[in-house]
């Protein structure tokens, strides 16, 4: 129970991550990635071949946060300057393409059999059940930094313009913020985030298939910062710990409830995540940490 | 690679093409009035689907009057869960529309799926030969399932043009202020509005699954065809949602003569980014920005 609890403490951080990357475009300049999976598929394939390769953890870490990213830059240079439902558009069309490459070059990913045996750092140290505490407190550390740069970069100068930006992008351009580069900015820091997320995970299961770039997994991510309350960073955390904690509830409602075959709990809770998604957005948009607006400074006088 | 090759792949590209606008139209006429992507036509195309399956295997309907099914119960299933789910969220904007409508599709996905399982069903239809001419090769069963996508094509354009409601939509599209002014209802169109397109995502449901078999994600896999399609011609605009899904369905043919098949939706991706690279509002849109 307890292996079990830490577990879903280090799914939870690698959620946070996530939600933390989302929140970043999502609260702060408004833009969205449906493709959230994709990066993460994208760092966990990043460092599984580069320390497959031999090379150090860091540099399998640093890979991952690099191919996020260009993968970044990949899916805005065409869309930066549109209406950001084309972001959406493409973002979930990038998820579907790593899916596919990571199914068939099998030269670079092993096609559908996946990337096993990726190291897991000091496990043989520390034993099965030392590893899980380890890791726990190495993701839930990284968490924390992240977070905090986050929240410093929401109360920053450039956290201000960035906001800016997502509530009405001409009258940033008219105050002389470059919204492009802003934009661009964000993007490439979520999905770097993102791709250490998806790096993290790799060393953590010490496998990493196709299958593991799941649509699914975005939404949860959405639902997260939804519930948590888009624009503030603790919400982010907090939505990503109560939706996995949410996740694992229902495998033990599934438990309760008699004379339903596996695939119908399965599409229950799919249902309940897609109606709790729903429900926030009309009932409390603002999420349960609303976002915090500091008043404007006063003018010197 | 022989110019039989290349022939066949255009063919291929033709039918598929034709089929894909079926619910491309859908999409993007959806997109036109209600100005956001609307990502339940996926979950709309699979109950269409499961529908037209269901009235054909269970009671024995031929495919004709099967479309006719899976066009009500799509539309109708959109019109009600657009009401009930996503209406209230317009004024907060297209993006958080378009977010509840992944969570929309979500749910109505897995109602089909909490239904009938993860199998796949194939439908009952009469076996008939391949016919054969000058090295091509086409199916009987393709070539009627292209005069029906046509016909209902045909339809459509005939309503948006000369009926007065179809006029009404093109208003509202056009300028909903200036609708409202000539005292049209634009709640009442928004809602035809989602049951055609979602309909018409119903029909090319049936119309994609018929030669292959259908499951809970057959909508979500011709998502990003769908997608691909109205951004190549450019979103909103309906002749140019047909011409989309052509050029896509015959640029995934001839891309998978030199890749392999797996590959297949990928081609969609890499048209949407070059075209919004260099045009991005589509073959026949009006903007994008």
């Amino acid at each position: 129970m307890l292996s079990y609890l830490v577990f879903t403490l280090t799914i939870g951080g690698l959620y946070a991550l996530l939600a933390l990357s989302l929140n970043l475009i999502w609260g702060g300049v408004g833009m969205v990635n449906l493709g959230l999976a994709g990066f993460f598929g994208l760092g966990a394939y990043a460092t599984a071949i580069a320390t497959g390769a031999g090379a150090p953890l860091v540099v399998g870490l640093a890979a991952a946060l690099l191919v996020g990213v260009a993968a970044g830059g990949l899916v805005t240079f065409a869309t930066l300057r549109l209406r950001d439902d084309y972001l959406a558009i493409v973002t979930l069309g990038f998820a579907e393409v790593v899916r596919l490459v990571a199914l068939n070059e099998r030269w670079l990913t092993k096609g559908s059999d996946g990337i096993s045996g990726i190291r897991a750092p000091f496990k043989a140290e520390l034993g099965t059940a030392g590893f899980a505490w380890f890791y726990l407190a190495f993701v839930t550390a990284i968490v924390i930094a992240v977070w905090l740069l986050m929240r410093r970069l929401d109360r920053a100068p450039i956290g201000r313009a960035m906001k800016a930006v997502r509530e009405d992008q001409e009258l940033a351009r008219f105050a002389g913020k470059d919204v492009l580069r802003l934009k661009f900015q964000a993007f490439a820091v979520s999905a770097a985030i993102a791709g250490l997320s998806g790096a993290l995970y790799a060393h953590f299961q010490s496998y990493v298939a196709p299958d593991h770039i799941q649509p699914l997994i975005t939404i949860y991510i959405f639902l997260a910062v939804t519930a948590g309350g888009v624009g503030r960073p603790a919400g982010a955390v907090l939505g990503a710990y109560a939706v996995v904690i949410f996740l694992e509830g229902t495998r033990f409602a599934a438990e309760i409830v008699p004379g339903l075959q596996p695939v119908q709990l399965a599409a229950l809770r799919e249902i309940m995540v897609g109606m709790a998604l729903i429900l926030i957005l009309r009932l409390k948009p603002q999420g349960v940490l609303p976002e915090r607006n500091p008043p404007a400074p006063r003018p010197a006088a | 690679m022989s110019a039989t090759a290349i022939l066949q792949a255009l063919l291929n590209g033709l039918m598929t093409g034709t089929l894909l606008a079926v619910p491309a139209v859908g999409f993007t006429a959806i997109f036109a009035v209600l100005r956001f992507p609307n990502f339940a036509v996926a979950a709309y195309a699979t109950i269409g689907a499961f529908a037209a399956w269901w009235v054909n295997t269970r009671f024995g309907l031929p495919i004709i009057p099967a479309l006719a099914v899976a066009f009500l119960a799509a539309g109708l299933a959109g019109a009600v869960a657009e009401k009930l789910a996503l209406d209230a969220l317009r004024p907060a904007g297209a993006l958080t529309v378009a977010i509840a409508s992944i969570a929309l599709n979500l749910v109505l996905e897995n109602v089909v799926r909490f239904a009938f399982g993860n199998d796949l069903r194939g439908f009952d239809l009469p076996i008939v030969a391949d016919l054969r001419f000058a090295g091509l090769r086409v199916g009987l069963q393709q070539i009627q399932s292209l005069v029906l996508a046509l016909g209902i094509m045909a339809a459509l354009l005939a309503f948006l043009r000369w009926t007065r409601f179809g006029r009404a939509m093109r208003a509202v599209a056009d300028n909903a202020d200036l609708a409202r002014l000539k005292a049209i209802d634009p709640a009442l169109v928004a809602t035809v509005t989602i049951f055609l397109g979602a309909g018409l995502s119903g029909v090319g449901g049936v119309l994609i699954g018929l030669d292959t078999s259908i499951d809970p994600l057959t909508g979500y896999r011709v998502l990003l065809a769908v997608f691909a399609s109205a951004v190549l011609g450019g979103l909103g605009s309906i002749p140019g949602a047909v011409a989309g899904a052509l050029m896509l369905g015959i640029s995934e043919e001839l891309a998978l003569l030199v890749f392999p098949a797996t590959y297949r939706s990928a081609v969609g991706f890499a048209a949407i980014l070059l075209m919004l690279t260099f045009r991005p509002r589509g073959l026949l849109g009006e903007r994008a920005a």
